[in-house]
């Protein structure tokens, strides 16, 4: 009894959203053009569901393209950088002070340098989600036990094999947890770039039906997205519990 | 017989650090190690036990003096060892009989067959091993799944499915209760009788090192050096009882008396 009460709580809660908002917008005479009701939010999905179809694709297309080449470069940095305590202490730094760029302000630039459109957006996606992978990877293979490493040398382990049997496996948990997070980024990266200097994307629609005052089809872009950038995250979450299911168990000593 | 000695440190000191940071952990010792050999290691905390097992299995170089594997120079011939921690940090993505195998796929000249055949002949090695253990029928469960007797146990496996020269022990019983560890003393005892390996055992149970060893050798607070090196007679196998007897029981007295009335750091060098 409470345990499927557990499971349909949340769906319970969305919906339960919705229908105050709903009954709020009606009740206070609240209008379109400042708040659509959800009602009105999925007529205009309806609608508009052609002319939203290339945007949304454009902006999975740029978010996973982007993504797909932070994924490498921060899974390879990762590596190299948790691999050697010189390298992870060198670098370290810098990484922190990289990510501390709001990546946003790196859009002029791209835009400077590649012309507004596709590219800047696959840039944003890329450079926004590469720390915390890289983060986590190098956390994942610094931290591997002493005495296992210790185990390891004895029995005249090279760097590479300690790496290949212990390190790399055990980072894995450590890569796939950070990739739920670093696809959410990619995905405000790429939408943030859309809306600043691109003429596609679920972001550039959204501003131009706000310049236009379709309010109703702003809002509807708005649940295009939050329905992708939900479906992205609960996508990386199952295939993290299918990754490294072992992790998820108590910790060996 | 003649003993035919498998580690020699001759003249060994270690100093960690440099500088102001300076820390002496070993002053120059000398401590032979026989083939077949069973010596526990015992002493204060940090008067330099697990040094001395880093030396022997290389990973760590000696400040001072020279240390000789079967009379020539360590890393002449490559020497195999085995080590195991009181930590029994076993791989949790893998399976036990996987865990146990892991030396096959990184110690020559198992790694070649392993690469070639993919393990599949070594199967039955690890199985032997696990079953002189009582861990067969754990087999292909994960480590989280194990007891921590059990898991020290696989670890012990671990440390010796590559045959080594010499087995190294680091407090491996340290953590775990009174009544698991004396089950695991006489696992160990049983594995050595069974294969003939040379143990070296560092430990803080002086009852743990009475009751294993064939040699116990006493060190004193750090810096550390061997203040007393004492054969122990006992007939093999021991049983677990032979703890009661008085015999046994002052033996433990008297290394007790040597650890704590022992002389502080550096008092030799006379000679
Ligand atoms: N890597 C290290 N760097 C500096 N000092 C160390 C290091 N390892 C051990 N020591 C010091 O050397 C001494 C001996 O250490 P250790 O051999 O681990 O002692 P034990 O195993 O007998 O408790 C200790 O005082 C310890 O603090
Ligand atoms: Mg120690």
């Amino acid at each position: 009894m409470t345990r499927t009460m557990e499971k349909i709580a949340p769906a319970l809660l969305i919906v339960s959203v919705f229908v105050v908002w709903e009954l709020f917008c009606l009740m206070a005479g609240i209008s379109e053009l400042v708040l659509p009701r959800p009602t009105q939010i999925v007529a205009a999905l309806v609608k508009y569901a052609p002319a939203i179809w290339p945007h949304a694709w454009q902006t999975f297309y740029t978010t996973m393209v982007g993504f797909a080449f932070g994924v490498a470069i921060g899974l390879s940095l990762g590596v190299l950088i948790g691999s050697s305590k010189l390298a992870y202490k060198t670098a370290y730094p810098l990484l922190v002070g990289i990510s501390s760029v709001p990546k946003v302000a790196v859009v002029p630039i791209f835009v400077l340098w590649f012309g507004a459109g596709t590219v800047p957006a696959i840039l944003t996606a890329m450079i926004i989600c590469i720390f915390p992978i890289v983060v986590n990877v190098a956390t994942g293979i610094a931290t591997v036990e002493p005495e296992l490493e210790d185990v390891m040398r004895s029995l005249k382990a090279t760097k590479m094999e300690i790496l290949r049997n212990v390190g790399l496996p055990r980072s894995m948990p450590y890569f796939f947890a950070s990739l739920k997070v670093a696809i959410t980024l990619s995905f405000v990266g790429s939408v943030i770039a859309e809306t600043v200097a691109s003429n596609k994307g679920v972001g550039n629609l959204m501003m131009i039906a706000a310049s236009s005052f379709n309010v109703p089809l702003v809002f509807a872009g708005l649940m295009v997205l939050a329905v992708m950038g939900m479906s992205l995250y609960a996508i990386f979450s199952v295939i993290e519990r299918r990754m490294a299911g072992w992790a998820m168990r108590k910790e060996v000593q | 017989m003649k003993q035919v000695p498998i580690v020699e440190l001759q003249k060994v000191g270690v100093t960690y650090g440099q500088g102001p940071d300076q820390t002496e952990a070993l002053v120059p010792t000398d401590l032979t190690i026989a083939k077949g050999d069973f010596v526990a290691l015992v002493g204060p905390s940090g008067c330099g036990k697990s040094t001395i097992l880093k030396l022997v299995s290389e990973l760590l170089e000696p400040t001072s003096g020279t240390i000789l594997f079967g009379g020539r120079e360590l890393g002449a011939k490559p020497m195999r060892v085995g080590m195991a921690f009181q930590s029994a940090s076993l791989l949790p993505w893998m399976s036990v009989r996987e865990n146990v195998m892991l030396p096959l796929k990184i110690v020559p000249p198992f790694k070649a067959d392993f690469r070639a055949k993919k393990g599949g002949e070594y199967r039955d090695r690890v199985d032997d091993l696990l079953a002189q253990v009582g861990l067969l029928d754990f087999a292909d469960k994960s480590p989280w799944q194990l007891s921590g007797g059990m898991m020290q146990r696989a670890n012990l496996c671990r440390a010796l499915i590559h045959d080594p020269d010499l087995l190294l022990l680091d407090e491996p019983f340290g953590a775990l209760d009174q009544f698991t560890r004396e089950e695991l003393w006489q696992t160990l005892q049983a594995l050595w009788l069974d294969r003939g390996i040379t143990v070296m055992l560092v430990t803080h149970d002086l009852r743990e090192a009475a009751y294993l060893a064939s040699r116990v050798c006493v060190m004193s607070a750090r810096p550390g050096r061997i203040i007393e090196d004492r054969a122990v007679p006992f007939a093999r196998p021991r049983p677990i009882d032979i703890t009661f007897e008085s015999d046994f029981v002052s033996l433990v007295q008297d290394l007790r008396g040597q650890i704590v009335h022992a002389p502080v750091g550096r008092t030799e060098d006379a000679a």
